[in-house]
């Protein structure tokens, strides 16, 4: 069995780390490089980079964060962010990044998906799609949570994992930010109806949240921000508290 | 000087700068006649088994590749880089290097408890535990993965290490001076870079 991954993610504007842990004695308090060797030291199982820049210039500083930090964490880096052809991910590949992320350019243009595959290989295209309860079920949202599509995130999973997608990042906005615990009905629906691997993000307050979503929901990671960063939990305890639940994990 | 072969697709960053944490002298392989300079070659990999065929043969890169080998120059292949090792691939129907005798087959459960490509961090069970190889390396240490198709060599003997996902697969293999695992051990933190060392070390070839 593999191990269930637990999978910081860190939010990078400018190609410096915000909202990330709060280090005593750095010199640079928001240097990827920084924050990338602390959670690889502490066995994070990948890294997952979320490049929120505004301009071109700090997305060209992004490639350069992702240089530097594949030079020193040999753990699988993901990148996502503002992606939105093959050069983008070409040149992300290139700068030492093992996966890239999309979620709105995969919607405009799904083709993106199918010849990311194609090209790269299956294993380094992530959708990312964002979630929020309807009545009847689940919509998948674009451009952060605030445009809705109309499409329905368990179809869009199964067409996306058809155009070969090799792994779902499935946000619940209902719950993202709330610490109330992940969307397990939403996450076990749409790792029901795929066979790729799927990451729960969105709700984690406590340890009993993340087996949930695993026990129940089915997910084979899962990705956490706010709870990493601001030190309610380190990865260890969590891998911990999992291994009491018996899920497997790397420790 | 390690060359590491460049085929287009995948990210042969990480195994150069992996290569260089490891002390070596990691340069491109683009064409043939680089296979010369590297004292020892890697092929890495991602991708598909049918691309990867038709980009090396383009670049015209097999035959050479497979002479340097024949003549004892020490060999690394990386997941789809070990996959081409063998005889055929179930991958697009494919033939491959057939330097190992065996199918490369595709993974296929009755349920969804094991998901395809069977990707993250998975536990090596070593095989030939005197191998120099595995040097400083615990047995049942976690690598990571990222593949859908597992390698299965008709002869027994090549087989390093194994892994168990729903199927126990080879995992490792060696034949005389080729190694080939299907794990990365450019992204398998220490114990990747201690396996990477160890194959630069050179010492599993006496």
């Amino acid at each position: 069995m593999a191990a269930i991954r637990v999978i910081p993610c860190l939010d990078v504007k400018e190609g410096k780390v915000v909202k990330g842990v709060h280090f005593e004695n750095l010199v640079e308090a928001g240097d990827p490089v920084e924050h990338a060797a602390f959670y690889s030291g502490e066995k994070a199982d990948e890294l997952v980079f979320l490049d929120i820049s505004a301009t071109i210039e700090g997305r060209k500083t992004m490639i350069d964060a992702v240089k530097k930090v594949s030079e020193v964490v040999f753990i699988p880096l993901t990148v996502g962010g503002g992606i939105t052809g093959l050069q983008d991910i070409e040149n992300l590949l290139k700068a030492g990044a093992d996966k890239i992320s999309i979620n709105t350019s995969a919607v405009r243009n799904p083709g993106v998906i199918k010849e990311g595959a194609a090209k790269f290989g299956s294993q380094c295209i992530v959708v990312a799609i964002d979630g929020k309860r309807t009545a009847g079920g689940w919509e998948v949202y674009t451009e952060s949570g605030k445009n809705p599509t109309g499409i329905d995130v368990t179809e869009w999973a199964r067409r996306v994992e058809g155009l070969g997608a090799g792994e779902i990042l499935l946000t619940s906005i209902d719950m993202d930010g709330t610490q109330k615990g992940y969307d397990i009905e939403m996450t076990k629906a749409v790792a029901d109806n795929v066979r790729v691997p799927v990451i729960a993000s969105g709700g984690a307050g406590t340890l009993e949240h993340m087996s949930q979503v695993i026990l129940e929901g089915k997910a084979s990671a899962v990705l956490l921000a706010s709870l990493l960063h601001f030190r309610k939990y380190t990865v260890k305890q969590i891998k911990e508290y999992l291994k009491e639940q018996g899920v497997s994990v790397r420790i | 000087m390690t060359g590491i072969i460049n085929y287009g697709a995948g990210n042969i960053y990480s195994v150069f700068t992996a290569v260089k944490t490891c002390g070596g002298e990691p340069f491109v392989i683009e064409k043939a006649t680089d296979l010369k300079k590297g004292s020892m070659i890697v092929l890495p990999g991602v991708g598909a088994f049918a691309d990867g065929i038709k980009s090396l043969s383009e670049s015209g890169i097999i035959e050479p590749l497979i002479r340097e080998i024949e003549k004892g120059k020490p060999f690394l292949g990386i997941c789809l880089g070990l996959q081409l090792l063998f005889s055929y691939s179930e991958e697009g129907n494919c033939r491959g290097f057939d330097l190992i005798k065996g199918d490369v087959k595709k993974f296929s459960f009755g349920n969804r408890d094991f998901r395809i490509p069977h990707m993250g961090w998975n536990k090596l069970k070593i095989i030939d535990r005197k191998n120099w190889l595995f040097d400083d390396i615990p047995d049942n240490e976690y690598f990571y993965f990222a593949h859908s198709y597992y390698p299965e060599p008709e002869d027994c003997s090549v087989i390093l290490g194994k892994t168990l996902y729903g199927i126990e697969f080879v995992s490792a293999i060696k034949k005389q001076n080729l190694v080939g695992v299907q794990f990365h051990p450019e992204k398998s933190g220490d114990c990747g870079i201690r396996f990477l060392k160890n194959f630069m070390g050179g010492k599993w070839l006496r």
